[in-house]
């Protein structure tokens, strides 16, 4: 799925703002970590203003700034959002499955895959592509939540080794 | 070599294809500097849990008086299939052992999964989170924060809702959420430790619960019925309850047991229903947390409003999946910083660090506590018996002095007795010299608000 990518100078984006260019060549994942080091870690905490349901705030935190545009990010975070939602659906279906697992006292549950797990694997394969397309140019790497607890969306920010050193590791030290 | 670079990314946070390896393949990840199998992260878990099956299986520390209640079902079944089955079929209807047998069969099955299933333990913040949370909590004089105790409060349906910091797990509990002492562990929508269950029940495993203790009714009264009937049968005409008793001894038991247990079971599942009907825990319900104890307007916000959605969305919601990962593997940089290996990886990483002007706060504890979790200069919550100079020096030697100083200290350890278990299992592990990677010490005593809160929160045993 990665197509080996060669170094070389990044082309201007004409889509996007000055601040926006992409920092460096990081065209795919792996380039992303072989050559950054790791500045910050930015964490997007849950949303409970609905209850217990998994949501993030979509607040555009400050760090990011001058690394990637607003819309971008609210477009990410609200998509996982959805994803969650749908995954914590209750309605007709849920409530059948619930009543036939309960019915095979739960035994179910050890054989198939729940409707959560199959949400959680379009979430991973997303939160993927996410990085692939938008995030890693930008020098920027989300966690998928699940791998921390659900708690927070873990967004990683690299500066380019070889580039000198300039923006948000610093800014962030407020 | 290009290790180093790996340790400062964690490779967990890459979504890669595969991300969990088997330990057969010769997958760089694995393999590279360690001939001996990757370990999973149940081995290195922080609460007092046990694990069986390679992780698939998990119980509390403490398995409570779970050996009785499964002796005492089985046993009364058992006495029933015995003594009153042969006589009931002979003079009734067959039906009745099928009947039996089908809730006995439910009854063992709920209470296994019960037990063995993870409750919807909150694994504990990795030292990053941590440490950014500290630093909103100090920068924010944000208008809940009364000190000592840290909250948070949040709007959850127009209801002011608190969040209570968590010192074990260093993390604002999400709403619901209680950190249980019993398992050293928080656990999402808590409802309490039972002790004839052997495990906390939580948001995982309420449907299991509750389903066990319905079908558990059920079963005792239903055997009780039975029992009744069959003495009844027998003492007919004119010979009398001790004759029937002397011709089916094994019914005498099972009357003893059924008749202390039904009322209690009943009412537990009456008490249950209830609280499945208005969304509430056992926890909540005995705090009153929304009885308009503590103001007026004070409603549950997470109710529906109506009995037969809230019995559907707490029995028949998704089934959410288990956040603790047992049985995935541990990221190989942080198995690879041996005290032996780590030293000069340790150094060249921390050069990195330093160069690359990374966040104290953020970074170098995040390295350190990969090698000591007990060494973090930057957080309030030092472990009492780490000496300044050690602080002060973040040298690579700190991991080997870390370990001797773990050996050196187990005499003087005046931790009380609930923190034994974990401090000795990183004891061990500081001096095999293999760190505990990314989970934090739980709280030093001295620290002020650790102890009566959560053993407040977390030791509910109620009602059973």
């Amino acid at each position: 799925m990665h197509s080996v990518q060669h170094h070389g100078q990044q082309p201007r984006r004409p889509d996007l703002p000055h601040c926006c260019q992409p920092l460096s060549p990081f065209h795919n994942l792996q380039e992303l970590r072989h050559s950054a080091s790791l500045a910050n870690k930015v964490f997007i905490q849950r949303d409970y203003s609905e209850g217990t349901t998994c949501r993030f705030q979509t607040k555009f935190p400050s760090e990011l700034e001058s690394r990637i545009e607003r819309t971008l990010f609210e477009d990410t975070v609200k998509t996982l959002n959805n994803y969650y939602a749908e995954a914590e659906k209750i309605g007709g279906q849920s409530y059948l499955e619930g009543c036939l697992a309960c019915s095979t006292a739960y035994l179910i549950f050890l054989c198939m895959e729940t409707r959560y797990e199959k949400v959680l694997k379009k979430i991973a394969k997303y939160i993927q592509e996410q990085n692939e397309k938008i995030y890693a140019p930008r020098g920027l790497l989300i966690t998928d939540p699940i791998e921390r607890g659900m708690r927070v969306i873990e967004i990683s920010i690299y500066e380019d080794r070889g580039s000198s050193d300039s923006s948000s590791g610093s800014s962030s030290s407020s | 070599m290009t290790s180093c670079e790996y340790q400062q990314i964690d490779p967990q946070a890459l979504p890669t294809p595969t991300p969990a390896p088997p330990p057969h393949h010769g997958n760089d990840r694995d393999k590279r500097e360690e001939p001996k199998r990757p370990r999973r992260k149940w081995q290195v878990f922080p609460g007092k849990n046990r694990f069986y099956c390679d992780g698939r299986i998990m119980v509390a520390r403490q398995s409570g008086v779970l050996p009785l209640t499964l002796g005492l079902i089985v046993i009364t079944s058992g006495l029933f299939f015995i003594f009153d089955c042969p006589f009931l079929v002979k003079h009734l209807t067959s039906c009745i052992p099928v009947i039996g047998g089908g809730l006995f069969v439910f009854v063992v099955i709920t209470l296994l999964q019960t037990s063995l299933t993870d409750p919807g333990i909150l694994p504990r913040a990795t030292p990053d989170e941590a440490a950014d949370i500290e630093k909103q909590i100090d920068n924010t004089g944000n208008a809940s924060y009364r000190p000592p105790p840290r909250t948070k409060e949040v709007l959850i349906n127009q209801q002011v809702v608190k969040l209570k910091y968590c010192f074990s797990c260093k993390m604002f509990r999400p709403p619901r959420t209680s950190h249980c002492s019993l398992c050293d562990n928080c656990v999402e929508r808590f409802d309490h430790h039972c002790p004839w269950v052997g495990n906390c029940v939580g948001k995982r495993n309420y449907r299991f619960f509750y389903t066990f203790i319905v079908s558990l009714s059920f079963l005792t009264a239903f055997i009780f019925g039975c029992v009744t009937t069959h003495l009844a049968l027998r003492a007919q005409g004119g010979k009398g309850l001790v004759f029937a008793l002397q011709e089916s001894p094994g019914s005498a038991v099972e009357l003893v047991i059924c008749f202390f247990s039904v009322w209690s079971i009943l009412g537990l599942s009456g008490f249950h229903t209830y609280l499945v009907a208005s969304n509430l825990t056992t926890n909540e319900d005995i705090k009153g947390s929304w009885s308009g104890k503590s103001g007026e307007g004070v409603t549950n916000p997470y109710s529906h409003k109506n009995i037969f959605i809230n019995c559907c969305s707490v029995l028949c919601a998704p089934m959410p999946p288990s956040l603790i990962d047992r049985r995935g593997f541990l990221p190989t940089d942080e198995s690879v910083q041996t005290a032996g290996a780590g030293i000069g990886l340790a150094a060249k990483s921390e050069i990195n660090v330093g160069t690359k002007g990374l966040l104290e706060s953020a970074a170098l504890p995040a390295l350190l506590s990969t090698s000591c979790p007990q060494m973090k200069p930057q957080t309030a919550y030092t472990c009492p018996d780490s000496s300044p100079a050690v602080n002060s020096d973040p040298s690579p030697q700190l991991s080997t002095s870390c370990g001797a100083r773990h050996t050196a200290s187990s005499q003087g350890d005046t931790s009380p007795p609930r923190h034994t278990k974990t401090r000795s299992k990183k004891r061990k592990l500081a001096a095999l010299n293999i760190p505990n990677p990314s989970f934090d010490v739980p709280v030093s005593p001295t620290s002020p608000d650790a102890g009566p809160s959560s053993k407040a929160r977390g030791s509910f045993t109620p009602l059973h």
